[in-house]
């Protein structure tokens, strides 16, 4: 001991605390940290909910408490289904990155195979909804998009506004847009109701209406070419009034600026 | 004329008076004359005199927009079928196909995608009309700030006003006609103002719409009114308004040579017609080019009216904003007497809703009034030399936009990142805060710019050439201004406050001011007063620091 505290005012001697300090972390972070490669998912159910867990522990625990129970800084995960967690995790919206009035969709950074694993055992807590299959989320009937969009101006419009690009409610929250949101994701939302959507689930919404509510967004939010030109974010009157003002008006106003300053110059000369 | 000697010297043989028409135009306007008279008018208007500044062609953008929505609108009306008979689309818009909806919406679905040129000429008829309403609101601030609405223009500035109001509404039946989610919720909505008025409310919902929302009478009767009643109205005020601003001839600034009694500028033959006719094509062309690249009311999207949706962005057009706004923010208060309710959340907004309007409108006449000048005035203020008016002006024009901020709070909610309860309350608070606001910031800087004035003609402007004196100290040249400068800063008449009569009559008996005479000599002094003007230099003070020897 005393060697080293006779030598821990050496010039070096930050350099290797630091060095050991590094090493020790690093150390610790491979030992704890989940392995880059996700497990072959051919693993029995148990395993994914044992991955699931550890997974679980150091993403989720912190708030939802280590075996999903709650705590004041998140809701109890019992009984909130596998689709739920493939919702909030794939679109980046879980883990939360700050507390506030709603949570903000942002980049995922888990694998699908991570996002199962979690589901998994998410979905062992308790029952609830079940992650959707393709099949149930991808309409293949073109007619679809129009029964879709009335069921979509019925249920989402007010909200998600009537070209799914969001819109504002109290105190912050807001109904995000729909715009690039994978199809699955979409039927999640619809079926486990995050953050202050409403649930619509089976008995309420069949099956076959969320895959034409599906069919209906991802056509209107698909890049196809708007029929009357730029769209001006299709938040209605608002932005043409802003666009009619400064565009319509402004430019007119230049121009007769423009003819006012040409004039003739008889007089001159 | 040429007539009266034609027929005295018969039909067949020319006028002995006049030479022979050198070519077949001048015979055609000999011809047109005989029968119209058009010599004599086109003597008269033809060399009209119109002074040149930009701000004057405000109106000529309305004026413009107005005949391209008209020539639009005829078109759209051969395609568009005012019904709510029920039908299913079967057109070629596939998110739509199957789908009940109104004979109107198909209609416009039909014009926007299957009639030639049909979704242009909507375009161009909607952003038209966005631009006239704009260009009169913009016209009109410009005829407020630079006092044009005096004496003799007080009727015009009412007509103007009326074709303001008329546009608004026309515009509202407009967008009202397409039979679309957007716009079922604007009749939905002026449903439920209807029926918050005391009393009547009911029975004017009923007959307005002749039966329970929607019913079938509500499109078919806006039509009407849309194509045929407002127009015409709007058609007659417009030639009014027109004729008016000939026969009191155009205002100008003020400027060496010009006085109240001419108008210095060009004629209306070759230059005006020539500038007039080009600007008609430039704003043709570009409200044309807006439509072709941006989308406008893009109905497909919103759906068919149905009473059981809704979706949010749910605004009125811009012109109809602060009405939108005044309900947004109104506290939802509701008072129930004997069985009646008396909603106040709605109510409120409807009457405060003209009363926005009216304001400005009146304005005027309350100016005449307290200033109690009955002489024309044909040369314009600079919006400075009048600080009260103007400060009122942008007072009126800061509650316009703090209610159009009501009008969009879920957008400014939502692309600020803010909470919509916030944005409300600082509207509520606003509506009474910002126009007091407003009214100091431009009363004092209309002050600071008649002080800078004063000292520009006292002072000469600054060259930016430092000198330094022979102590030391360092001085700035001063320049003096042009005369022409100087007549422009000094031209404008500075209004002195109305005195009370005297407190006691000539044989010494007390007399007593009426209420009114002294709220006028009050509010005189408010305009007036020392703290409203800066006296501008008199032709004493320049001499007496141009001519000394003074250090400037």
């Amino acid at each position: 001991m005393k060697k080293l505290s006779a030598r821990r005012r050496h010039p070096l001697a930050a350099l290797v605390v630091l060095l050991l300090a590094l090493a020790a972390t690093g150390g610790l972070y491979a030992a704890f940290a989940p392995a880059d490669k996700a497990q072959a998912d051919v693993a029995a159910q148990s395993l994914a909910i044992d991955e699931g867990k550890k997974l679980f522990a150091v993403g989720c625990s912190s708030c939802h408490g280590l075996n999903g129970q709650g705590s004041s800084d998140g809701p109890s995960l019992v009984g909130v289904g596998s689709a739920s967690v493939d919702f909030q995790v794939g679109t980046g919206r879980m883990p939360a990155q700050q507390p506030g009035a709603q949570v903000p969709r942002k980049k995922n950074i888990y694998t699908q195979a991570e996002i199962d694993q979690l589901a998994a055992f998410v979905a062992s807590l308790g029952p609830g909804p079940v992650t959707p299959k393709e099949e149930q989320y991808t309409s293949t009937n073109p007619e679809d998009i129009s029964k879709g969009g009335e069921l979509f101006r019925t249920n989402c419009a007010q909200c998600h506004n009537f070209a799914g690009q969001g819109g504002a409610l109290t105190k912050g929250k807001y109904a995000p847009s729909l715009e690039g949101v994978d199809a699955k994701h979409i039927y999640e939302a619809m079926q486990t109701g995050p953050q202050n959507m409403p649930s619509f689930p089976d008995t309420t919404m069949p099956e076959e209406q969320k895959k034409q509510i599906v069919a209906f967004v991802r056509h209107t939010t698909s890049d196809e070419p708007n029929p009357g030109g730029l769209t001006l974010g299709s938040l209605g009157p608002v932005t043409e009034g802003l666009f009619g003002w400064i565009f319509g008006l402004g430019t007119l106003i230049a121009v007769a600026i423009w003819v006012a300053a040409h004039t003739t110059k008889a007089k001159k000369s | 004329m040429s007539s009266a000697s034609s027929t005295t010297t018969g039909a067949a043989k020319p006028s002995s008076t006049r030479d022979k028409p050198a070519n077949k135009w001048e015979a055609a306007a000999d011809w047109t004359d005989g029968r119209l008279g058009i010599y004599s008018l086109a003597k008269a208007n033809l060399r009209k005199i119109f002074p040149d500044h930009w701000s004057f062609m405000l109106g000529e953008i309305c004026l413009y927009s107005f005949v391209i929505i008209i020539l639009t609108g005829v078109y759209l009306t051969l395609f568009f079928k005012p019904s709510m008979g029920e039908v299913i689309y079967n057109g070629s818009y596939v998110p739509l196909k199957g789908i009940g909806m109104s004979e109107a919406y198909a209609s416009t679905l039909d014009i926007s995608f299957e009639v030639r040129g049909g979704l242009l000429i909507r375009q161009i008829h909607h952003w038209a009309a966005l631009v006239f309403v704009a260009a009169m609101l913009v016209h009109m601030m410009r005829v407020f700030f630079t006092g044009a609405f005096r004496k003799p223009r007080e009727i015009n500035w009412v007509f103007g006003f009326l074709l303001l109001v008329l546009g608004m509404f026309d515009g509202f039946f407009g967008y009202s006609l397409p039979d679309d989610l957007l716009s079922g919720t604007g009749i939905r909505f002026m449903e439920g103002a209807i029926l918050a008025v005391p009393l009547v409310g009911t029975y004017l919902q009923m007959f307005l719409y002749g039966g329970e929302f929607p019913g079938h009478d509500i499109i078919p009767r806006f039509f009407t009114i849309h194509v045929l009643l407002i127009p015409g109205i709007m058609l007659g005020l417009l030639v009014a308004h027109l004729i008016l601003v000939f026969y009191h001839k155009h205002t100008q600034w003020a400027g060496p040579g010009k006085t109240e009694k001419n108008v210095v500028g060009m004629p209306l033959m070759p230059v005006y017609m020539a500038k007039a006719g080009g600007f008609f094509f430039l704003v043709f062309g570009l409200i044309s080019a807006i439509s072709a690249i941006a989308s406008i009311n893009p109905i497909w999207a919103y759906g068919p009216y149905r009473p059981d949706q809704v979706s949010t962005d749910a605004q009125p057009d811009w012109y109809m904003g602060f009405s939108e706004g005044l309900i947004r923010v109104m506290p939802g208060w509701e008072i129930s007497l004997w069985g009646h309710t008396l909603n106040l959340g709605v109510f409120v907004p409807l009457m405060i809703f003209p009363l926005v309007l009216v304001a400005i409108a009146v304005y005027p006449f309350i100016e005449g009034w307290i200033t109690g000048d009955k002489r024309e005035h044909h040369i314009l203020d600079r919006p400075r030399n009048a600080p009260v008016r103007t400060a009122l002006g942008a007072a009126w024009i800061s509650l316009y936009l703090v209610l159009l901020v009501g009008g969009g709070n879920d957008l400014f909610a939502t692309h600020l990142h803010l909470s919509i309860n916030s944005i409300t309350y600082f509207v509520r608070v606003g509506f009474f805060a910002v126009p007091v606001i407003v009214f100091i910031i431009t009363k004092r800087w209309c002050l600071g710019l008649q002080r800078r004035d004063k000292e520009k003609v006292l002072h000469g402007r600054e060259t930016g050439v430092i000198k330094r004196l022979p102590h030391g100290e360092f001085v700035e040249v001063h320049a003096q201004l042009p005369q022409k400068d100087l007549f422009k800063l000094t031209a404008h008449e500075q209004t002195q406050p109305v005195e009370l009569p005297a407190q006691t009559d000539e044989n010494g008996v007390a007399r007593k001011a009426g209420a009114l005479t002294r709220t006028r000599a009050k509010l005189s002094r408010g305009f007036y007063g020392e703290g409203s003007q800066i006296p501008k230099p008199t032709a004493e003070e320049h001499h007496e620091i141009t001519s000394g020897h003074g250090h400037h």
